[in-house]
């Protein structure tokens, strides 16, 4: 006999009913054979709306945009086999970065599993290095718990990606159901050592050069403005990884900028005097730290970080304090004196003033620093800002005037071309009062160009600005600087007459190369509504400069 | 580290850690990935359900380097894994088998 409130689903009802009441209302993805019971339940849901994407790794890219302007976990679909595969990237680029993503993937028929059916892949195998955790669901009652789980998973402790893998028997088996399980939430961190605090505390008290090393993690926490409370009270010169530009106004007083391979000379320079160094939500990734031995060589070292992994793993810490930034930094704030630290600040500013970041042509709109500038100049602290990866993803980083966190994606850890644009969609998507301009090159926007087709049909509020030298350029560079000028497979031949192509796409267009007054040409193509492609000629022999050389120490930098 | 001789592996102190996990496919390729991923040699593993078979114990013999801290962090955060505990290399489980592998 059923009670009134029970309800017979499918396995794919069942899987869009969980995902409803886990507050979902948009997912990415592409449709194929085993995970069409999915999407014939998806077709019936009323809250979730459903983005088409044209690759699956666009679907993933997407996913992530969402997840990083939000902070909420965010979904994407494929089939099996080669949706799978296709994927892969996207998640990989998740667990680099801490994106809280999960993926479903349609599998196999059990019965099928192991038997090199068509289109079989062992998704659950490839996906464990790549994933926080994965599951290959077994039967239609596991997803109740699986679904919730997963979601759980991927918001707790250190953010990251979930595979959810689903034969299709499981998806098509149908059940009785009566009781649904609560959403998964975000388990709650386990209290800082408060010792460990007080230790921190004081060393920062007592410290006569400290700087505050800010990270990801700083952005993931929300704890973005108790840092820069922290770094104001004590009087503590912050650096910024990548993944944390926008976490401290980059034009605060006390900001230095991004550290590390492409960050200032000033910035490198007061890290090697530091007596202190501060790591809140940071891991010393090696673009960040150069050689590690050669890396802040004075400083007694404090490290904050969710993830006890991180503690220890590439520089011992004199105290590691596991704990999630927020909470952390909440106390912390308390516990430190308000300090001026004179000497330090006016030795900071002279390192500032000597050594400052180089943007030649900044005024210059058709230069590469002058073309970002000009989009800053026409957009407020609202916009968000989303980058490809080479040069130009560089160039972004160190002249973009980043303020507020959650403005910045770009894809730090697994450095993957073909991020932007999708990211960019799925972040424009998810809060479209928001303009949302992605930098890419020609080289990395080819690696998902057939994402214009889904901005177009979704009519997402996308600029890209495509810096195009013709090159891959951070390849051409360096083997300009570090093999011979020996340039071999970075000078395109044949490059696409990109305006005609994002034309052809249905895309808005404005080629700056052609423009008369390229800025009022850009102010009115960044108002548009709409997706815009946005080009513009760069100089081939351009470079990113200052650099560190792989493997050298961050002092030792080139150019700049 | 990679590509050290076999007598010098037999030379190296040894560990032996013992896991706590969930019983389920998939489990002992989340637990030897962690190792085979950064070329870190497993010597012995061994595995059995545990009381009604919802758990199981794995049972490694792995060398002692430098990297087992983090080797220890990164299994510890496995969803799959519930305790991990090191034993030294004294440890009997593996003596005891010896036999087997004469």
């Amino acid at each position: 006999m059923t009670s009134p409130q029970t309800e017979t689903l499918s396995g794919a009802q069942i899987v869009v009913r969980l995902l409803e009441r886990q507050g979902v209302r948009r997912l990415a993805g592409i449709p194929g054979g085993p995970i069409l019971p999915f999407y014939d339940a998806l077709s019936q849901s009323t809250l979730i709306e459903h983005v088409l994407a044209r690759h699956e790794q666009g679907a993933g890219f997407m996913a992530q945009g969402m997840a990083r302007v939000t902070g909420e976990v965010a979904v994407c679909v494929s089939s099996s086999g080669p949706g799978a595969t296709n994927l892969l990237t996207a998640i990989a680029d998740a667990k680099l970065d801490s994106i809280p993503l999960v993926a479903i993937t349609g599998q196999v028929s059990s019965a099928l599993i192991g038997t090199d059916a068509f289109q079989e892949v062992d998704t659950y195998g490839l996906t464990i290095p790549i994933t926080k955790h994965n599951f290959l669901v077994g039967s239609t009652v596991e997803l109740l718990d699986v679904i919730p789980r997963a979601f759980r998973l991927a918001a707790s402790g250190r953010p990251g990606p979930v595979v959810v893998d689903i034969p299709k028997d499981v998806l098509l088996q149908r059940i009785e159901i009566s009781i649904w399980p609560a959403p998964g939430v975000a388990d709650s961190a386990p209290a800082p050592d408060a010792e460990l605090v007080a230790t921190a505390a004081a060393m920062i008290n007592a410290a006569e050069r400290p700087i505050l090393y800010l990270g990801g993690g700083v952005v993931h926490s929300g704890a973005s403005s108790l840092a820069v409370e922290l770094a104001e009270k004590a009087s503590l010169p912050s650096v910024m990884t990548l993944m944390a530009l926008g976490a401290m106004p980059v034009d605060h007083a006390l900001s230095l900028g991004m550290l590390g391979m492409h960050g200032a000379r000033c910035t490198n320079l007061a890290m090697d005097e530091c007596d202190l160094l501060i790591a809140v939500g940071a891991r010393f990734d090696d673009r960040a730290t150069g050689k590690v031995a050669a890396f802040c060589p004075q400083a007694k070292i404090i490290h904050i970080d969710i993830d006890p992994s991180e503690l220890d793993k590439i520089k011992t810490a004199h105290v590691g304090i596991r704990g999630d930034v927020k909470a952390v930094l909440d106390v912390l704030v308390a516990q430190v004196s308000a300090r001026l630290r004179q000497t330090w600040l006016s030795r900071v500013a002279e390192l500032k003033a000597d050594h400052p970041l180089r943007m030649p042509g900044i005024e210059d709109p058709r230069s590469h620093y002058g073309l970002i500038r000009a989009v800053a100049d026409c957009l407020d602290d609202e916009a968000t800002i989303a980058t490809d990866v080479g040069q130009h993803q560089m160039w972004v980083a160190q002249a973009y005037p980043l303020r507020r966190p959650r403005q910045w994606l770009t894809s730090g850890g697994l450095g993957t071309m073909g991020f932007g644009l999708p990211a960019a969609i799925g972040a424009a998507l998810a809060e479209p009062q928001r303009t949302v301009v992605c930098f890419s090159g020609d080289g990395s926007i080819l690696m998902n160009i057939q994402e214009f087709a889904t901005a177009a049909e979704e009519e997402a509020n996308v600029k890209v600005v495509l810096m195009n030298n013709y090159s891959l350029g951070l390849v051409f560079q360096q083997q300009t600087m570090f093999y011979g000028e020996r340039i071999f497979a970075s000078k395109f031949k044949g490059v696409p007459d990109f305006i005609k192509v994002a034309e052809g796409f249905g895309w808005q267009t404005l080629d700056l190369d052609q423009a008369d007054d390229p800025v009022a040409a850009l102010g009115k193509a960044l108002a548009s509504r709409g997706p815009m492609l946005i080009h513009a000629s760069i100089d081939r022999r351009e470079q990113v400069l200052p650099m560190v050389a792989p493997g050298a120490a961050n002092k030792d930098m080139i150019g700049g | 580290m990679n590509s050290i001789t076999r007598s010098e592996t037999r030379a190296l102190a040894h560990t032996v850690l013992e896991l706590d996990v969930n019983n389920h496919a998939g489990v002992m390729a989340h637990v030897v990935g962690m190792f085979s991923r950064r070329a870190y040699n497993v010597e012995g593993i061994l595995c059995m359900p545990v009381g009604d078979g919802a758990t199981s114990r794995i049972w490694l013999t792995v060398n002692e380097d430098a990297r087992l801290d983090q080797m220890v962090k990164q299994i510890e955060k496995l969803e799959d894994v519930l305790a991990v505990r090191r034993h030294g290399a004294e440890h009997e489980v593996f003596e005891r088998l010896e036999e087997f592998f004469r």
